[in-house]
Order: C-alpha cells, then sequence, then structure tokens
C-alpha cells in the first residue's frame, strides 16, 4: 500500500513537472518576454526603462541556454531554469501589470475565494446526489422522466445566462440579496455570497444529477442488490445502506476530480458579484494582459488537481475493500 | 481570413457528404440512424435548420451588378446578408421588436414593424445579429472536433494498441494536458495564441483532444484483448488493416457520441471566453455579453439577450437530446424496450 | 397429504416488449410440501429463474405478474401482501440463494455484516447476540475459521466459501422454503459436490424444504424428491425422482436426458436435441416443443397439448400421452 501511494505521488510530481515545461513553452517560447515588456511599460518607452523592468520582472535572461555564462551556469542562468525554480518554491514575483506581488494578492483572494467555492461545492453535491437517490429509486416513473427532462433543460442553458437572470430575478425583482459586492464581515458575509452559491448550484446541478442518477442505476441492477432484497430488506434500506455506499466509490472520485475546478469555476462567479477572489483575480490577469499573474494561475490550478487527483487515488484504495486488501 | 472558413466550409461539409454515405451503406449506421430519426425527429429536423441556415451564411459571392455600391465596398456577401441588406436594414439605436418608433426619444424609424426582435444599441437587427451567430456556432463545434478528432484518435488509437512506449508518452501527454483545469488553459493558450476564430478553435482543440483520446485509447486497449482481434493478429493481418478494418469501425459509435456531448460543451464555453472578452466575433457569447446590462435599465431591453439565449439554448438542448438518443439507441445496455 | 407448504398457482410473468407485453412465464403452477425438495429444470430462457423471483416478489422492473395468479405460501397468499409483510417474509419464511455467489454479495460490506443484516431485519437480538448466531452459522454451512472468516470481504473469499456465505445468509432466520438458483452453476465441480451435499444436510436437518432451480440432471439426481420439467414459460412435465429419471413421458424430458453423458455409452456420439430454446414472444403455436421434437405429428402445430396425468405423481403435456387424438 505505502509503495502504492509513493508510485502515485512521484507520478504527480512527474506530472507537475511535465505541467511547468507546457506552461514555459506557452509563455515564456511562444509568447516573447520581450512583447510582454513592451506591452507593460509602453511602446515609447526609453531603452532604460525597457531593459529594468525586464530585470525587475525576471525577463532578462537567454531561453534554455546562456552562452554567457559559464560551467554549470550555461544552464541554471536561463529563463527555463529560473522559471522552474520559482514555481516550485512559490516564489511568484510581481504582476507584471501592476508591479503588486502576486503571493500577497493570492493571500488577499484566497479566503473570498474559499467562501464561494466551497457552499457552493457542499451545496452542490448535496443537492444532486439527494436528487439522483431520490429519482434513482423512482426509476421508469414520470417523477423519473420529469427531473431528467428537467436536467436536459438546465444543462442546456449557458452559465452566464443563469448570472445574468439570476441578478436580475433575484437582486432587482425580488431584491432579496445584493447583486454584488462582498463584506467579509462574518455577519453579513452570507447576504452577499447567497447569490452567486445559488447560481452556481443551479448551473452544475443538470449534469451532475445525470451523471450521480447514472452511477445509481448502475449499481441498481447489480447482483447484491437483489440478494439484499431477497433477505428482506426495504426499498429505502437498500437505497441508503447497499446502492449508496457502493456509488459512493464512483461518486467520490468524481467529486475530488472536481476541488480544483471549483477554484476555477467561481472565475465567472466571483467576477461577476464583484467578490474579490482568486477567480476575478485571473479574470482581472487576463483583461490587463498580466502574464506573470496568469501563468501562476494556471500553476496553482494544475497542482491543486494533481494533488485532488493523488487524494482521489488514495481515498478511493481505502474505500474500495477490494483496492485496500488486495 | 475570410479564405480559412470557407475552406473549412467546404471541408466539413464534404465530411458531411461522406458520412452520410457511409452511413446510407451500412446496414448497422442505416438501422440506428433510422431508430434515431424515429425517436427525436424535432430535434434532428432543428439541427438541420440551423445547418441550413449556416449553409446560407457561407455562400457567398460578389455579385458585380448590385454590389457595385460604395455600401457594400466590393466585399463578398453571403445569403443571409443579402435578405436582410444589413447596411440599410438598421435604426438609430434601440428599438423595441417590432416597433414603428425608436426607443429612446420615440422618432419615427427607417423601417417601423419591421423588426422581429428589435434592434440593438448601434440600431442593428437582432434577428439578422442571431441568425449570423448559427455559423460562429457551428464553426466553434465543427471546426474543433475537425481538429480534434484526427489527432485524438491517432495518439488514442496507436497508444492504445501498440502500448509501450508509445502509449508512456502519449498518456503522459494526456495526463499533463488534463491537469490543468479546461478553462484556466484554454484562457492561457488564447492570450498566447491571440484572438481569432482559428485561435481560439485551436485553442479548444488542445483542451479538447485529451478526452477524446483517453476514450479512443482505453477502447482501442479493451479491443485489443479480444478474441477477434487476437485471430486476425494470429492470422498475420498487418496492424494498420487490424485498426481500419476492426478497431475503427468499432469505436466510431463513441467517437460520434463523445462529439456530439462536447459540441454543446464547446458551444456553451464559447460564452464564457466572450465574457471574458477572448472569444469569437458575431457570436452569440458576445451577444449575450454586450447585452448584459441591458437588464437592469428602465424600462427592460429584453430582446438583444432574448435573440441570442434562445438561439443558444435551442441548439445546444436538440444537440444534447440526439446525443442521448444516439447513446439509447447505440449502445444496446442501456437500449430499452418499447 | 396435508396442505403444500407452498402452492403457485397461474402465474404468468410478462414483460412489455416493442409489440405489446411479451410472456415469458406462461401459466406456471407447481407445489412444493414442506421438507421436500423440488427441482426445476429448464434450458436457460426457458423462465425457471423468473418464476423463482415471483415467489420472492422480486421480478424485476418493469416486468410485471399477470392478474389471476396465486401464490400460496403456508396458507396466505404472498401477491396481495401488504409490502411490510412480505418484506418479512422474504428472508425469514422463504430464503433464496443465488448463482453468482461472485455478484451477490455486496463488494464493500463484510460478509460478516451481510449475514448480520438478514438476523437484524428479522429479529431484535443484541448486536453480540446476532454476531454469535453468525458464527455459529458459519460453522454449520462448513466455513473454516469462522469467527477470523467474520471479517472478512467477499473478494477475500473462494467462490466456494462465498456460496456457503449465501447459504448461511438464506438459511439465518431458519426459513421453511429455500429457493436455490443454480446454487453451483458457478463453481467447480468438486466443490459442487460439498455445496450439493450441505444443501442436502441442512434441508434434512432443519426440515427447510427446497426448490432447486437447475438445468443439469446430475445435480437433480442427487438431490431432488421431485422434479418439474419447464420449457418456454411452461412446465411440461412433473413427478418424483425416480418417475422422470426413469420414465420420462415427455419428448423434451427424454431429450433433455439423452443428452447426459453416460459412463455405459462411451464410444457413441452424445444425443442432443436439435435447435434451441424459441425466444419469449416467439413461442410457437400449439405444443411449443413440436419444431424440435422427434414425434411431433398432426395435433401439434394447432392445438395445444392438455396437462395429462400419468401416474399419481407424475403428469406431462404431450399430444402422445392423450387418448382422444391417437396418432
Amino acid at each position: 500500500m505505502a509503495a502504492y501511494f509513493l508510485r502515485r505521488i512521484g507520478y504527480g510530481v512527474i506530472t507537475l513537472l511535465g505541467v511547468l515545461l507546457l506552461l514555459f513553452v506557452l509563455f515564456f517560447a511562444v509568447t516573447d518576454p520581450d512583447d510582454i515588456a513592451r506591452k507593460a511599460v509602453g511602446e515609447r518607452a526609453r531603452p532604460e526603462v525597457y531593459a529594468q523592468w525586464k530585470t525587475n520582472h525576471g525577463y532578462d535572461k537567454p531561453l534554455i541556454i546562456n552562452t554567457g555564462a559559464t560551467g554549470a551556469g550555461r544552464f541554471t542562468d536561463t529563463l527555463l531554469a529560473e522559471h522552474y525554480r520559482r514555481m516550485l518554491t512559490f516564489d511568484f514575483g510581481r504582476s507584471d501589470a501592476d508591479d503588486s506581488p502576486i503571493s500577497r494578492r493570492l493571500r488577499e483572494g484566497a479566503l473570498p475565494s474559499l467562501g464561494i467555492t466551497v457552499p457552493l461545492f457542499v451545496m452542490g453535491l448535496v443537492v444532486s446526489v439527494a436528487v439522483a437517490l431520490f429519482v434513482a429509486f423512482f426509476r421508469e416513473t414520470y417523477i423519473d422522466r420529469v427531473v431528467l427532462v428537467l436536467c436536459m433543460l438546465t444543462m442546456s442553458v449557458a452559465g452566464l445566462l443563469y448570472i445574468i437572470a439570476g441578478q436580475y430575478l433575484v437582486g432587482q425583482l425580488l431584491r432579496w440579496f445584493p447583486i454584488s459586492g462582498f463584506d467579509p464581515n462574518p455577519a453579513v458575509v452570507a447576504r452577499f455570497l447567497a447569490l452567486p452559491v445559488l447560481v452556481g448550484v443551479l448551473s452544475g446541478f443538470g449534469a451532475d444529477t445525470r451523471f450521480y442518477r447514472t452511477i445509481f442505476l448502475e449499481e441498481i441492477g447489480r447482483d447484491y442488490v437483489r440478494t439484499a432484497r431477497a433477505k428482506g430488506c426495504g426499498d429505502a434500506r437498500v437505497m441508503v445502506r447497499h446502492v449508496l455506499r457502493n456509488a459512493l466509490i464512483p461518486i467520490l472520485t468524481n467529486v475530488v476530480v472536481q476541488i480544483p475546478f471549483l477554484f476555477t469555476g467561481a472565475l465567472l462567479l466571483e467576477s461577476f458579484f464583484g467578490i474579490p477572489g482568486l477567480g476575478a483575480l485571473t479574470v482581472e490577469a487576463i483583461q490587463g494582459n498580466d502574464f506573470s499573474t496568469l501563468r501562476t494561475m494556471v500553476y496553482l490550478g494544475a497542482l491543486l488537481f494533481i494533488a485532488g487527483q493523488i487524494l482521489t487515488d488514495i481515498s478511493y484504495a481505502l474505500a474500495d475493500p477490494r483496492v485496500r486488501l488486495g | 481570413m475570410h479564405w480559412v472558413s470557407d475552406i473549412l466550409v467546404v471541408l466539413l461539409a464534404s465530411a458531411a457528404v461522406g458520412v452520410c454515405r457511409y452511413v446510407s451503406g451500412d446496414r448497422f449506421w442505416r438501422e440506428n440512424a433510422t431508430e434515431l430519426w424515429r425517436r427525436r425527429p424535432f430535434a434532428i429536423a432543428i439541427v438541420g435548420a440551423y445547418l441550413l441556415i449556416a449553409l446560407m451564411d457561407s455562400i457567398s459571392w460578389v455579385d458585380p451588378a448590385s454590389d457595385a455600391n460604395a455600401l457594400t465596398s466590393g466585399k463578398p456577401r453571403t445569403i443571409i446578408d443579402r435578405l436582410f441588406v444589413p447596411e440599410t436594414f438598421t435604426e438609430a439605436s434601440y428599438s423595441a421588436p417590432l416597433a414603428s418608433v425608436a426607443f429612446y426619444g420615440g422618432q419615427p424609424l427607417l423601417h417601423p414593424g419591421a423588426h422581429l426582435l428589435g434592434t440593438d444599441l448601434l440600431g442593428r437587427d437582432v434577428v439578422y445579429r442571431t441568425l449570423k451567430g448559427v455559423r460562429v456556432a457551428l464553426l466553434i463545434g465543427g471546426l474543433t472536433s475537425l481538429v480534434v478528432i484526427p489527432i485524438a484518435l491517432l495518439f488514442g488509437v496507436s497508444a492504445g494498441y501498440f502500448g509501450r512506449r508509445i502509449d508512456d508518452a502519449v498518456f503522459f501527454a494526456m495526463t499533463v494536458l488534463a491537469s490543468v483545469p479546461t478553462l484556466l488553459l484554454l484562457i492561457a493558450l488564447i492570450m498566447v495564441l491571440g484572438k481569432g476564430t482559428v485561435q481560439v478553435c485551436v485553442a479548444l482543440g488542445v483542451t479538447g483532444w485529451v478526452h477524446f483520446c483517453r476514450i479512443a485509447r482505453g477502447e482501442t486497449l479493451k479491443l485489443r484483448e479480444t478474441d477477434f482481434i487476437a485471430a486476425a493478429r494470429a492470422l498475420g493481418v498487418r496492424d494498420g488493416t487490424i485498426i481500419r478494418r476492426h478497431i475503427l469501425p468499432n469505436i466510431a459509435h463513441l467517437v460520434i457520441i463523445t462529439f456530439a456531448l462536447s459540441f454543446t460543451a464547446l458551444v456553451l464555453s464559447e460564452t464564457i471566453l466572450s465574457y471574458l472578452g477572448i472569444g469569437l466575433d458575431g457570436s452569440w457569447g458576445q451577444m449575450i455579453d454586450q447585452a448584459r446590462n441591458e437588464l437592469s435599465r428602465t424600462p427592460v431591453i429584453w430582446w438583444n439577450l432574448t435573440g441570442a439565449s434562445i438561439a443558444l439554448f435551442t441548439l445546444v438542448l436538440a444537440v444534447n437530446m440526439i446525443a442521448d438518443a444516439m447513446r439509447d439507441v447505440i449502445d444496446p445496455r442501456t437500449r430499452r424496450e418499447g | 397429504m396435508s396442505a403444500p407448504l407452498l402452492a403457485v398457482e397461474n402465474l404468468s410473468i410478462s414483460f412489455p416488449g416493442e409489440a405489446g407485453p411479451v410472456r415469458v412465464v406462461d401459466r406456471v403452477s407447481l407445489s412444493i410440501a414442506r421438507g421436500e425438495t423440488l427441482a426445476l429444470v429448464g434450458e436457460s430462457g426457458s423462465g425457471k429463474s423468473m418464476t423463482a423471483l415471483a415467489m420472492m416478489r422480486l421480478v424485476p422492473k418493469p416486468g410485471r405478474i399477470q392478474p389471476g395468479a396465486h401464490i400460496a405460501f403456508e396458507g396466505r397468499d404472498l401477491l396481495s401482501l401488504s409490502v411490510p409483510d412480505m418484506r418479512a417474509v422474504r428472508g425469514a419464511g422463504i430464503g433464496m440463494i443465488f448463482q453468482e455467489p461472485m455478484t451477490s454479495l455486496n463488494p464493500v460490506t463484510t460478509v460478516g455484516d451481510q449475514v448480520l443484516e438478514a438476523i437484524e431485519l428479522h429479529a431484535k437480538l443484541s448486536r453480540a447476540q446476532a454476531r454469535s448466531h453468525v458464527i455459529e452459522l458459519f460453522g454449520l454451512v462448513g466455513i473454516p475459521d469462522a469467527k477470523h472468516r467474520f471479517g472478512a470481504y467477499p473478494h477475500q473469499l473462494s467462490g466456494g466459501l462465498k456460496q456457503r456465505v449465501m447459504i448461511a445468509m438464506a438459511m439465518a432466520m431458519r426459513p421453511r422454503l429455500l429457493i436455490a438458483d443454480e446454487p453451483t452453476t458457478a463453481l467447480d465441480a468438486t466443490i459442487r459436490a460439498q455445496i450439493l451435499e450441505l444443501l442436502r444436510d441442512l434441508s434434512a436437518k432443519t426440515e427447510t424444504a427446497v426448490l432447486l432451480i437447475t438445468h443439469d440432471f446430475g445435480v437433480v439426481n442427487e438431490v431432488a424428491d421431485r422434479v418439474a420439467v419447464m420449457y418456454a414459460g411452461e412446465i411440461v412435465e412433473e413427478g418424483s425422482r425416480g418417475e422422470l429419471l426413469g420414465h420420462p413421458r415427455h419428448p423434451y424430458t427424454q431429450g433433455l436426458l439423452r443428452s447426459i453423458p453416460k459412463a455405459e455409452a462411451r464410444g457413441h456420439r452424445l444425443e442432443e436435441i436439435k435447435g434451441s430454446v424459441p425466444r419469449p414472444g416467439h413461442w410457437p403455436t400449439g405444443c411449443r416443443f413440436h419444431p424440435r421434437c422427434p414425434h411431433a405429428f398432426a395435433p401439434c402445430p394447432g392445438t395445444e397439448p392438455q396437462r395429462t396425468t400419468v401416474s399419481a405423481t407424475q403428469a406431462a403435456c404431450c399430444h402422445l400421452l392423450d387418448r382422444s387424438v391417437e396418432p
């Protein structure tokens, strides 16, 4: 078991190194650092300002091979080596757009982001698993069909529209919650998060419910369910004790994979509802051509994803006795 | 860049004709197509209508007799353009559906009662803009798949079939790409490649091929272990022949279903890109994005948002329904009697 | 003879099909006395498993038991019981074991807990009491090292042990009837004999009646008191073991028996019944066996044969036995 975990973590590290290579190709090789610098300081800036900016932001080295250096420096004193070193030590430097330290902005944005993603994640999961279980219980009846049609309809609406419609309906017509904004004060924070969480849950509802329903139906069709019924289990007990318990394994896999996507899924919500989280930071970076911040966000997203994958595999191994006990 | 999309339209159209000929020639596919048509006639008709509109908006030419005026400046115009004549069929600014006076100010319109869904801020007809969006939406899905499917099949099938080094390499590439959250990777690619139809589609393709590839690889791995492939190998059939004759036809249904499902995801994700300011010009996403503050005006300007939203919703719903039915029809495990 | 433990009358089961409902079981009647072992024999697709599931009211959706059927168990009609009452019968009154011990056990729960659940559902026992009862049961069905095996997961046990767990689960509440649906089909030949012996011993010791579903006359020969043969949804012949194995009257039963390899017939080509069981919804008219029957004659394709009594215990549905239609 320990060997399995170690191997799994080792592969995760290798994948992360691959992601960093991909980022290097995209942000240093395909994008010319000179372009970034020119965009940042303006076309007409003096050469000294331009050179100074490049030095400050770490764009002043050769890409892969430093012909000017000697010994190991030929390879270590380059953008590639620098990129790996900084990303792996979480030294993200300064924003290309406004020179603010990226790590400070990450720290500031983390809390509001978690404030929206955690409730969104928990509520979305509970709602869709509960509805899916309910629908699977009433499979092949009109309840099942109605919910399936509802899922299909909600799946076919663009996420952007949910936000627009949600702001209009709840915020403007009904005036239940503020349309946008954020106040970290715990007494009022819920008022600002309610609407984005509601919109987020709704936009993911259809696809998730259908997915979980399929899992439940697959489990319901298995032989052990028939065995449970043959020994006198009632329908509810069969669903909870047998079906749900077995379905938890595939559900778990799906859920852990979603964790980093919440991080990006909040992109639109945060920016739209004026929540100063990491998603909003990313949108700002896109609009302001802030490559260094964007690079950092992509890296962190991938890092979270890989960690999530490793966690999934480990929890999968622990949850399923067939894997745990070999 | 207009010629690029012209070539693509020709490619897409010939691919469609090829698929139709193959389907009508093969019993399995013909029966499935018939069954699909029996189950979802409306959805198929809707998609057909969208295709027709997109085609009408793709055939363009310069007519020396009528286009030689200053308004069109000699650019090629499509059938849709010729039907609407957007150069003259405009107003000064907003007007409500079928109104005869302008929304603000109340001056009489140039074309009273002629704008079925009103006009937008710049006075453009909303129906015209919505119809123009059809082609963009289909290009996003169609073009991306055209890039993605061959690449994904090549890598996925060879990884699954040959295994070992090739599989390791493809699997590593897939893991790396899949590790970056899709939306972030998409944004990064478009930021780096620049905006534009082809760039956006390439970016969507790079993020999209992993999914296809994983399915192709998994299915090939499964097929390779089956008896009929083992028999073909034992008989000394060449690898290329086995892949062409036995593996590709057996994963075709999965590819089609995955395509239909990813099509809707592509069209929907374009709206997000539009919101971020990196979407395609003339897409519904852009229309929705531009109209997103109009709901907060009093009186409410709803038609601009409605046109694009309904067009988008209808297309995605129809494709979703077809994909769902297709899965039921092709996959015998989920095929219900009656 | 007193009232039978279980009496099935006029049982028909249908599934919705492309062109209206399709019957998979057609007007089946049979009965089992207390302590008796009845073997229900037939090829796959003949409807025997569905008949067994109907007795537990576990016919999978969207299948339906047609109105007009009666299943009397200890004098109560199971088909008109309330859902909670039926639940009380399952496991306590009637136990059931299935063909595939590999998939019939819940993979994420220990086998001990699964047997424990069968007890918990029907008896108010403390967990410790129930646990010791389970361990006792494990010993009874021949699971070695029962205490240790309580906490094992299904995948850690062999097929034979898993089937023993299934038997322990079905017998946990000392049911009056045990339905065993092909209990040995998925097992190796040596294990098969052990499981059959266990079933025979248990049924004798606890006076449990057994409905054994099988396609294997070897199994029939070893454990059955009486035999009923099913073909295309119908019971075509029934009788005591001796009668059916010694003097089968229906050509289908005769064909089945001839297709068993025998030691004395070495060197001869094994006989088989030509063709295969027709699919539900595609049953021939008249006698459903006539297209495959070597003795088919004039009335067979047209009229359905009536049940003809041959002895006090043997009866068959065949025109050859019906004196009113002489060939």
